[in-house]
């Protein structure tokens, strides 16, 4: 093995201890082009996103992106900071998968005389939580929300059933802490012109969710 | 209780009761924004997609002077030079498509840089986006990487708001480049155009952080406990105009200072306190203390890799203190044990309230033992070489005993960069222009002009290589067509010279296309009506450089030096700034 190799090695297991998921919550002005600025934050860094999610927001006019990629804390301080520094980005927050409550979405579709014979399968759907979105001679289309380990178990599950297709969403994302963005958003926009005001709040290391 | 919306429709509100003022289509609107703003000098290029917009400048040639240059390469450069002599924001036009790319090298420059600087460029008729039309290039996306925000406009009624946003952003907490792309039908369009107005607002963008004073008092705390505390400083002195406030708080603190390329000239040369520059080619002292000083005290730069050499091995020792208005760049590339995040125009005097008086005499004294060695060993025989060759070193000496460190020094990349940053000496602050975060060579020449143009009581000097000259040469056409007095100084060493250098430490001395030929530079220079000579002699030095320096117009002087000097001391790639070596 060539030492280049012995080196990255070692540094991919370095990373890999303090590697985990962490769901970015992003709010910004509705703009074009703007998911391409923030995807260039990534792609620089040659950091995979695993899950993208952008949709309008409670707010008019302001949209809310949804990411998800697997890194080191250190990481993704950094890769928010360089978000929340874009112009139309009002704020952004990092949580940790015990910080939120997620969902994703899941269709599949699997052909109508497979299960309308095999009593299991109709069984396993029940198991999941599944809901029929659309019933048709030919297949049928099932809808399952929940978290990947409890979407990707159905595939699974009906792999052997002729499984015809399957979409998955990204994730969506709630922060558990109540205070939200509601808040801070008034501040923004009470401000006088001028009078700018932001506290240094990326320094309090303590806060429990932690924001920048 | 007041919501978000009512807000919105309180500005909406006001917005409508603005009397309109002003009917005409968008290019006029576009040019009443810019005397608005300020502008009075446009660097750039016409073409098809932004011609509504220069016929639109035909009549206002008495409001805005345009300057054509010869590239849209150098329009932007130029436009970068006048907004670092000037500390306004350069402007500059371009066409669609070959117009816009060739804005890109400059953008980046800009932007690493923090270089205030509005853009403009023309675009194809909106209904045409999209359809590979004739000179269409994706503008937004090409440049979204290296500006500081971007926009297109596809109507006329945008323009305002959008123009006064841009400078807004531009010149606004850490500044930087920002382009405006507008649809040719935008260009055309009329419409009754409201009064314009300046913005100091966007909801989204917080450029000026509120000072938090607990932190000004820790840093303070962790600056008055320390024994050998070492003030790093970079260009956010000079965009903060922090100049005044900085030297006062190194005058109370008594603590040595050391600045990298972009914060050169922020205080004078000759201040006592002053002890070189940081980084790859800086100072010996400076290099080798940063991993003896106990506080460091980072002000307004970012710890780029070419000053800080192996992270790993970096100030390991040192308590750090950074202030910076830019919150991404604390603990990205150095953990801050304080982070005062801040205009240093603002968080410096605070902090110089609460630090102690005090001289640390013996600590700086091992700066003055360090930097006597460098004197023995490098910079005398540079400044004062006894071979035959001339040095590049030697000529900077002489351009600081004619200009007694008044001129404005703008530098292109290589050799000659470091040599010049490292002995001219300034008295005054945005003195050095030079590409420092992206290294663009090609840089010097435009830059030189557009410094002209923004500070131009002073003389100015364009120091270039063979090489870099060689890259832009086309601008002597603008030196010709608009009279910018630019002294240029040609260095030419008869190759890429840093390269050569590194070739020659690193690469077993294998010369791989570093040699590089030059025609006759003054018959170039005099082809464009620009006086010009040649010097190979030492003897004729001195004589050259002030026939140069006190001619009235511009003026080209090539002078021929050692064509393998090294620039030394030099901390080499990947290893630590106290492996800094002399030799
Ligand atoms: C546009 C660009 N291309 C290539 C380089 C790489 N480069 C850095 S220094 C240098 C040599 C510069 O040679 P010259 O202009 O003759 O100056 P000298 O080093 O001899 O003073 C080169 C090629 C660069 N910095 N910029």
């Amino acid at each position: 093995m060539s030492t280049e190799n012995t080196i990255e090695h070692k540094i991919d297991k370095a990373d890999l201890d303090g590697k985990q998921e962490y769901t970015i919550t992003v709010y910004a002005e509705n703009r074009i082009g703007l998911l391409n600025r923030i995807a260039i934050i990534f792609s620089k860094r040659k950091i995979n996103i695993e899950s993208l999610n952008t949709s309008p927001s409670e707010i008019d006019g302001i949209h809310r992106f949804n990411i998800v990629i697997h890194e080191g804390y250190e990481v993704v301080r950094k890769l928010a900071r360089q978000i929340e520094k874009q112009i139309e980005v009002l704020k952004v927050y990092f949580n940790t998968n015990e910080e939120i409550i997620w969902q994703e979405l899941a269709l599949y579709k699997v052909s109508t005389d497979e299960i309308a014979e095999k009593v299991t399968v109709e069984r396993l759907l029940r198991q999941y939580g599944a809901s029929a979105v659309v019933i048709r001679k030919d297949y049928t289309v099932f809808a399952v929300t929940g978290h990947r380990e409890e979407t990707d178990a159905l595939v699974k599950a009906l792999e052997p059933y002729e499984l015809i297709e399957f979409v998955r969403s990204a994730r969506v994302a709630i922060i558990k802490d109540s205070a939200g963005f509601h808040e801070k958003l008034k501040e923004f926009e009470a401000f006088e012109p001028g009078e700018e005001l932001v506290e240094n709040e990326f320094l309090e290391k303590g806060q429990k969710i932690f924001t920048m | 209780m007041e919501t978000a919306q009512d807000t919105i429709q309180q500005n909406e509100a006001k917005a409508e009761t603005s009397k309109t003022l002003f009917k005409g289509t968008g290019s006029q609107v576009l040019l009443n924004g810019l005397i608005e703003e300020g502008v009075t000098t446009i660097f750039g290029y016409p073409g098809g997609a932004i011609m509504p917009i220069y016929d639109a400048l035909y009549d206002y040639a008495d409001k805005l002077e345009h300057i054509l240059v010869r590239h849209e390469q150098g329009g932007i450069h130029a436009a970068q030079g006048f907004a670092r002599a000037s500390g306004e924001v350069g402007v500059v036009f371009a066409t669609s498509g070959p117009g816009a790319t060739n804005l890109v090298t400059g953008l980046a420059d800009a932007q690493i840089d923090s270089t205030p600087l509005v853009c403009i460029t023309g675009q194809v008729f909106a209904h045409l986006l999209g359809t590979d039309a004739f000179q269409e290039t994706d503008v937004i996306n090409i440049t979204t990487p290296v500006t500081k925000w971007n926009y297109q406009v596809t109507d006329a009624k945008e323009i305002q708001e959008v123009l006064a946003k841009a400078f807004y952003i531009a010149k606004s907490g850490r500044p930087g480049p920002v382009l405006i792309d507008i649809t040719k039908n935008a260009q055309l369009q009329l419409e009754e155009f409201p009064e314009y107005v300046k913005c100091n607002h966007i909801r989204s963008y917080r450029p000026k952080p509120k000072v938090r004073i607990e932190y000004i008092e820790q840093a303070a705390e962790l600056i008055n406990s320390a024994k050998k505390p070492f003030v790093l400083f970079g260009q956010g002195v000079i965009l903060g105009s922090a100049e005044e406030e900085f030297k006062a708080f190194i005058n109370k603190t008594g603590i040595p200072a050391a600045w990298t390329i972009m914060g050169e000239g922020a205080i004078p040369t000759s201040h006592p306190l002053n002890v070189g520059m940081l980084g790859m080619h800086g100072n010996y002292g400076p290099n080798v203390l940063t991993n003896e000083a106990d506080v460091i005290i980072a002000i307004g730069m970012r710890f780029d890799d070419r000053v800080t050499g192996r992270l790993d091995k970096y100030a390991k020792q040192a308590r750090v203190v950074h202030l910076d208005i830019d919150p991404a760049e604390i603990d990205k590339n150095v953990k801050a044990e304080v982070g005062v995040w801040g205009d240093c125009k603002e968080t410096l005097p605070l902090l110089t309230n609460l630090v102690n008086e005090n001289k640390h005499e013996d600590w700086l004294a091992k700066f003055r033992q360090y930097n006597q060695e460098e004197i023995d060993q490098v910079i005398t025989p540079e400044l004062y070489p006894t071979g035959d060759e001339m040095t590049m070193g030697e000529v900077l000496r002489n351009i600081n005993e004619i200009c007694g460190g008044d001129a404005v020094i703008v530098t292109d990349v290589g050799q000659h960069q470091m040599v010049a940053c490292r002995y001219a000496k300034f008295n005054n602050t945005r003195s050095n222009i030079t590409s420092g975060g992206l290294g663009t060579m090609g840089f010097g020449l435009p830059a030189a002009i557009g410094a002209k143009y923004g500070a131009p009581d002073k003389t100015v000097i364009a120091i270039i290589g063979d090489g870099g000259f060689q890259m832009t040469p086309q601008e002597l056409g603008t030196i010709m067509q608009f009279g910018a007095a630019v002294k240029i100084l040609i260095l030419n060493n008869r190759f890429l010279g840093m390269v050569r250098q590194w070739q020659q430490l690193f690469h077993d001395k294998r010369y791989s296309f570093v040699n590089i030929t030059s025609p006759d530079f003054v018959a170039l220079a005099k082809s464009y009506y620009i006086e010009a000579s040649k010097v190979d002699e030492r003897a004729n030095l001195r004589q050259a450089l002030e026939t140069m320096i006190n001619h009235e117009g511009s003026y080209l002087l090539e002078v021929m030096v050692g064509r393998e000097n090294n620039v030394f001391p030099m901390v080499p790639q990947g290893m630590s700034v106290s492996e800094i070596r002399l030799k």
